[in-house]
């Protein structure tokens, strides 16, 4: 087997924080996949398949077993602009996908921080953006999708059709089957810009306050929160424009619009970007680049961005998550019902303070729960909070969070499995409950009797 | 006599042998990371001192070696030491190259990766100066050259694949210059040596690093055996491990141990043949 051998590959995850050295294969078809199944099962390895490789944790790891790559796998099968369905491949990116749309007047209802997001990735973990509270997570703008279960049977999954399946592979983490295809429902919308509107908010109550009384006004909202001076924040929302808004539909619709500027400033390439932002990652210099943001957030404005920029806020900056350095950063989010949100986070906050260990980027968003059955969504807010990895913090760290999972299933809380790279299986288990793990192994079982597909974060939140 | 095995993961009886619990190693994650290691020929003295020292660093390891009594303690020692499940055994008899590529997957999986592979088996028989034995001299190439050929095979393309890792091979002085002493000892070392100084010249361009370490005596079991020598600037195996600890730090080449032997060789390996051949040892 010694082509196997030659296909040894380290992958790391979005953060750089953890990588895992795994047989690499790259499928261009669902017989190629089923190939894969077949070798796997020969050679007593399993599989995880892999997108961008966008998670924060270890969702797309499969250490010493094989990962199914499927970028290969890209290509738009079906685009109709007159009724904004869209067919596609796992392997498509949300770039690719939007760059399609976008000149015939449509946009993806729901996308995630980076456009780099594949499809299939987008649909293991139900991604979720700054609309969530509005429409809801990536699964809920499905038609229809097409996946190989590892016994080789081809499913075809609506929300009317194997509708338990449908529920159950769409947030899967891709432990059920392989998605092969995927039908999705566009949003229209009448320009390429957004009606942006900017104010400061001096606590976490104001802010909390504010993500609540705010959505139902906003297509889009979504807050920073300064995690150094603890309160110090600001409000993003946006609405789309409508037809008459936009005098100059036709130009900011191009995707050459659209694209954010390779250079800062108009000079410095952004790709060198994050050397210069390395000395800034640790407390003070995040202490000085939070206070100079905050103070220049105090002006309430409102401006017009594009649907990139507004959306893709880590694709302003290539390869920023590489200013945490060699050990990277991981974030963890807790997502919480809005009467205990308050209390929780302003605990968490202060211990991380108290511990020397304050997370550099905070980030709330307003949520509503959704149908899919590892759901990490709850009616109320989340809180992602991105911290470095060093080499002497990794046990106290380690520990805190540990802390910080236990209050947030106290009071009823949920996690997001693409974000959160220590939940353990006992955690796992209080927050989606008994029946929803029996409900999930149960169909493990059904679709994947011989236990095929597994990743480290299976290992980690299954067994 | 050192590096046998036996089973490979197809093998039901190893599966039911070893305790549920003590097969399911924790998995990395970024707050707790961990390296991943081999060692072929685990339970012997080199061997197990090594596995302690890169157990106490947090390595995760799979145990190799041909008898499974000592395999086993040594892990539950392991385990129970560092209060997580660190080390899985697996038994292997080195001379069974067949078995090695299923089992090299096998070991890989479980542990979840591979940083470091540590070859550190071997056989030894002190023949006596005018006696020649064939099925002494077959066994030591086997278990000296052959199994870390099988191993290597398998090792080498995956970390060239990965371009990283390292890789130990426990030889010996003794491959430095034939001696009257031991003909098959000292061939079956030189062809390790030899075997690591071109996969080193393969590998590095890679970034894989290679290791020869060569022992000169270290106070094992070795020593003890009918017709072996008398200790000369011997180390403890705690001391060699050490030494083959700092190497892999280091990523160094070529290591004598204890590192005087470096300057024993460089005498002895220039010493001409008509003199030589004239001495007693």
């Amino acid at each position: 087997m010694s082509s196997l051998n030659q296909t040894f590959k380290r992958l790391d995850n979005f953060g750089h924080s953890l990588s895992a050295a795994s047989y690499c294969k790259y499928p261009k078809t669902p017989e190629e996949i089923y190939e894969v199944f077949q070798l796997a099962k020969k050679t007593g390895l399993t599989v995880s398949t892999r997108g961008a490789g966008r998670s924060y944790n270890d969702a797309a790891l499969n250490g010493g077993g094989i990962i199914l790559d499927m970028t290969g796998m890209d290509k738009i099968l079906a685009w109709d602009p007159s009724t904004g369905v869209v067919r596609c491949e796992p392997g498509v990116t949300i770039e690719k996908l939007w760059q399609t749309i976008l000149p015939d007047g449509w946009w993806p209802p729901v996308v995630s921080g980076t456009m780099a997001t594949t499809m299939g990735g987008a649909l293991s973990t139900n991604i979720h953006g700054k609309n969530n509270f509005l429409m809801g997570p990536f699964g809920e703008h499905v038609l229809e999708f097409t996946a190989l279960l590892p016994t080789g049977a081809k499913i075809t999954c609506s929300p009317q059709k194997n509708r338990d399946l449908f529920y159950s592979l769409i947030s899967g983490l891709g432990l059920l089957g392989v998605f092969t295809s995927v039908a999705l429902q566009m949003k229209k919308v009448y320009s390429g810009l957004l009606n942006v509107r900017a104010w400061p908010t001096r606590t976490l109550e104001e802010q909390l306050k504010s993500l609540l009384e705010a959505a139902p006004k906003y297509d889009y909202i979504v807050g920073w929160l300064d995690t150094i001076t603890v309160g110090h924040g600001q409000i993003h929302a946006a609405n789309y424009l409508n037809e008459s808004q936009d005098l100059q539909p036709r130009k900011t619709l191009q995707v050459k619009y659209q694209t954010l500027p390779p250079r800062l400033f108009g000079v410095l390439p952004k790709s060198i970007m994050h050397y210069f932002m390395k000395p800034f990652v640790n407390n003070l210099g995040t202490f000085g680049i939070n206070s100079a943001k905050y103070i220049l957030s105090q002006r309430r404005h409102s401006f017009r961005q594009s649907h990139t920029a507004f959306n893709f806020y880590l694709d302003y900056i290539p390869n920023w998550e590489r200013s945490y350095g060699r050990n990277g950063l991981i974030q963890h989010q807790s997502f919480l019902p809005k009467e205990p949100a308050l209390q929780i986070w302003t605990e968490m906050l202060a211990t991380a303070k108290r511990n020397g260990l304050p997370p550099y980027l905070g980030v709330t968003k307003r949520h509503r729960p959704d149908k899919f059955l590892l759901s990490h969504s709850v009616d109320g807010f989340s809180l992602a909070l991105d911290f470095k990895v060093t080499d002497r913090n990794r046990s106290r760290l380690s520990a805190m969070l540990t802390e910080f999972d236990q209050m947030v299933i106290k009071a009823g809380g949920r996690f997001y499995f693409a974000k959160n790279s220590e939940t353990s299986s006992q955690t796992t288990l209080a927050f989606l409950g008994q029946e929803t793990v029996e409900k999930f192994k149960k169909m493990k079982k059904r679709c994947d009797p011989n236990g095929l597909l597994e990743s480290d974060l299976y290992r980690r939140i299954f067994e | 006599m050192f590096g046998a095995m036996i089973n490979s993961r197809f093998d039901k009886n190893l599966e039911a042998d070893v305790p549920e619990s003590q097969n399911v190693i924790p998995r990395a994650t970024p707050l707790k990371p961990s390296l991943k290691a081999i060692i072929v020929g685990a339970s012997g003295g080199i061997g197990s001192a090594i596995v302690r020292r890169l157990a106490a660093e947090g390595y995760i390891l799979a145990l190799i070696d041909y008898s499974d009594g000592p395999l086993k303690s040594l892990c539950n020692e392991i385990n129970k030491t560092h209060g997580e499940n660190r080390a899985i055994p697996f038994k292997h008899n080195v001379t069974e190259y067949k078995k090695v590529p299923d089992l090299f997957r096998k070991v890989v999986a479980d542990i979840g990766g591979l940083d470091l592979f540590i070859y550190v088996a071997g056989a030894i028989y002190f023949p006596a100066l005018d006696e020649f034995n064939f099925d002494e001299d077959h066994k030591m190439v086997e278990v000296n050259l052959l199994g870390p050929m099988a191993w290597m095979s398998q090792v080498a393309p995956v970390f060239q694949s990965m371009q990283g890792g390292q890789i130990v091979g426990v030889s010996s002085v003794a491959g430095d210059r034939g001696r009257v002493s031991n003909p098959g000892y000292n061939s079956s070392k030189a062809g390790f040596t030899n075997y690591l100084e071109a996969l080193r010249n393969r590998l590095t361009r890679h970034g894989v690093n290679v290791i020869t370490i060569k022992p000169g005596m270290v106070k094992t079991q070795m020593l003890n055996l009918p017709g072996a020598p008398e200790p000369m600037l011997a180390v403890t195996p705690e001391q060699a491990a050490d030494g083959i600890l700092k190497a892999i730090k280091k990523r160094k080449q070529v290591v004598y141990i204890s590192g005087l032997w470096r300057w024993v060789m460089l005498v002895l390996t220039n010493i001409p043949s008509v003199i030589f051949r004239r001495l007693n040892f």
